[in-house]
């Protein structure tokens, strides 16, 4: 049924093809590096236990339905729920307590969360996929003239593009919002105006987690539940995030979507160097405007 | 720097140490240690002195082993071309990622290692002579400007003694010479020793090209240790162990990095056959030195051991977040 991926076929079917997974992967990148653009706004964080939570997303999917009999549906929201809930326990067990330091401790303290939590899975479930079936309504291939669009690819894209555009809605339209950029401007001025600074940094950080869980679920059923998941992700959305800069949540969601779509056209061209296109990319972006495409000069 | 006796007497017996261990314990475990060692000295000299946080080192340790293994098992060279060979091309991409990274400061400057370290391992994995995940094996050690024979367990350990103590002299020249004091200057202040006349860009780069040409030495030896070039040491894990190992030790202490090699090759040795719980503890390590133990071993007890209160140089906890944007030290990312 898949044949339309090997090389022999038709160029247009394996370009259209290698763009979608392009655009796919590109929309994991958006959402992740969209939560850590938000924790590193107002927790001075570099999240590196990003991608595990991506992971642990992507298991909490696979555990609801294989262990509880939850599908897909339900898991859309309970993983995040979930996840975002081990994440503000870790705000407040730790996080909390290397506020004010240098940020480096904060990213040295969320790499060893990372090996704890991708350590314990491995550990449990070896180095293997798990595989998550696509759920029975967004089975399918539909032919749309010039190549086969599976529904559930296509469902992937809509809905990280509707999370990353309620994302950025509730953070520039609302007063949620605002009181967040507020706090990412000046913490302190913003507790003197009575808003309790420290119980949105613990939610700010728990959702951004839950957006990371979310793509982990979006994630699961194309790609297999596997430990190491997140930490061959995260590395990219770093590179990616050094591209877009951190300043804008808008240029998170761009420059994810359009590295994704570089990459899965490299697949096509040249796929020597797919696995290494958006580090090249970085170098490029670092040699003309180091401070990133969207960032602000340093 | 001031020597005073008691430190001259700890010198002279870890040396001693170091040249009996053979004896009592296996030599290829020492020679791994003192490998691992170098190459957290040499990511000390970095974090420790200025203050950059390189998360990508393995980039140089798995890049030089690479060069030596091929070099010695394809080329035929002797090691003493071999290693010089690893140490060469170690230096060589640290100064082109070095030069690209120091555009952006702080957590970027991480990232930014990273992401290049990544790249390094995907080519290694998929170049034609790296061997992909088996890396390259069966490298004869030869015979050291054709005299002595490196094969023999005892004279490959006085060899990497002997490198080892040559790497670890170079960097603590460095960092008790005027250089070095810039250095020191750029870490606490970096707008001041600019405005000093400091070009910190230079000098941040050139600590990086040695940073990594000594962790290339240590790659290439370990390449010549093991007989092997493996793709886990250019593996982003490789680049978080030797930040660990600095940090159990003691950030920007002379032997921290050192002890903390040392405590963490016995856990890998003793543990090995227990599978993900290596990486299990050691993040735990890493959380735990984290929130409780910022100084290291040895920056806890080297004021005691050597009776002098004021001789480690601990990485000075940094201004709060808050002044830190005031200063202008941290890079201030909004939301908009």
């Amino acid at each position: 049924m898949f044949d339309w991926v090997h090389i022999s076929l038709p160029p247009a079917q394996a370009l259209f093809g290698q763009l979608l997974i392009g655009l796919i992967n590109g929309s994991f990148y958006a959402i992740l590096s969209l939560g850590l653009a938000i924790i590193f706004g107002l927790l001075n964080i570099i999240n590196f236990t990003h991608g595990a939570q991506y992971m642990l997303g992507a298991f909490c999917a696979w555990f609801l339905l294989n262990v509880l009999g939850i599908g897909y549906w339900p898991a859309l929201i309970l993983a995040p729920i979930a996840v975002g809930i081990t994440g503000i326990v870790i705000e407040q067990l730790f996080l909390k307590r290397i506020a004010g330091l240098d940020h480096l401790y904060g990213l040295l303290l969320t790499f060893g969360l990372a090996l704890i939590i991708e350590g314990l899975f491995r550990e449990q479930y070896g180095s293997s996929g798990q595989p998550y079936v696509i759920p029975p309504e967004l089975q399918g291939v539909r032919n749309i003239g010039f190549m086969f669009l599976p529904y559930y690819r296509a469902w992937v894209i809509v809905a990280s593009l509707g999370v990353c555009l309620a994302t950025w809605f509730v953070i520039e339209k609302t007063r949620l919002g605002a009181y967040l950029r507020a706090a990412t401007e000046n913490p302190v001025l913003v507790q003197t105006f009575g808003i309790n600074v420290p119980r949105l940094v613990t939610l700010t950080y728990g959702g951004g987690v839950a957006l990371a869980a979310l793509a982990g679920v979006l994630a699961a059923p194309i790609y297999q539940v596997r430990p190491q998941m997140g930490s061959d992700i995260i590395v990219v959305v770093f590179a990616v995030v050094v591209i877009g800069g951190m300043g804008s949540i808008l240029g998170a969601i761009v420059s994810g979507f359009a590295l994704g779509l570089i990459e899965g056209m490299t697949k096509v061209f040249y796929p020597e160097a797919s696995n290494t296109v958006i580090f090249v990319i970085m170098a490029l972006v670092l040699l003309v405007k180091p401070a990133g495409l969207f960032g602000r000069a340093a | 720097m001031q020597q005073t006796v008691v430190t001259r007497v700890w010198a002279a017996g870890l040396l001693a140490l170091a040249i009996l261990a053979p004896f009592f314990l296996y030599p290829v475990f020492v020679m791994n240690a003192l490998c691992m060692a170098l190459f957290a000295c040499a990511f000390n000299l970095l974090l420790g002195y200025v203050g950059l946080l390189s998360f990508g080192h393995a980039a140089y340790l798995g890049t030089a082993a690479y060069v030596t293994a091929h070099a010695a098992k394809v080329w035929g060279l002797p090691p003493e071309a071999a290693i010089p060979a690893g140490v060469a091309v170690a230096a060589g991409l640290g100064l082109v990622f070095g030069w690209l990274a120091i555009r952006r400061q702080g957590i970027y400057f991480a990232m930014i290692t990273l992401a290049f370290a990544q790249m390094v391992y995907f080519i290694a994995l998929q170049a034609p002579f790296t061997g992909g995940e088996n890396g390259i094996q069966g490298v004869p050690r030869g015979r050291l400007f054709g005299l002595l024979d490196l094969g023999d367990g005892l004279t490959m350990y006085y060899f990497v003694l002997a490198m080892f103590l040559v790497g670890f002299a170079i960097i603590m020249r460095t960092i008790n010479s005027p250089f070095g004091q810039v250095l020191k200057a750029i870490r606490e202040n970096e707008p001041r020793a600019v405005s000093l006349g400091y070009r910190a860009d230079r000098y941040k780069l050139l600590a990086f090209v040695l940073s990594a040409a000594l962790s290339g030495l240590a790659g290439s030896l370990k390449a010549l240790v093991f007989q092997f070039a493996a793709i886990s040491d250019v593996y982003w894990t490789a680049s978080g162990e030797v930040v660990l190992m600095t940090l159990v030790g003691g950030l920007g202490t002379v032997l921290g990095p050192v002890v903390g090699a040392f405590i963490l090759v016995t856990m890998q040795t003793y543990l090995s056959q227990t599978g993900s719980w290596v990486t299990i503890i050691e993040g735990i390590i890493f959380v735990v030195c984290v929130l409780t133990f910022r100084r290291g071993i040895v920056g806890v007890l080297a004021p005691y051991l050597t009776g002098r209160r004021a001789s480690a140089e601990p990485l000075p906890e940094p201004p709060p977040a808050v002044e830190g944007h005031a200063q202008g030290l941290i890079e201030p990312a909004e939301l908009r």
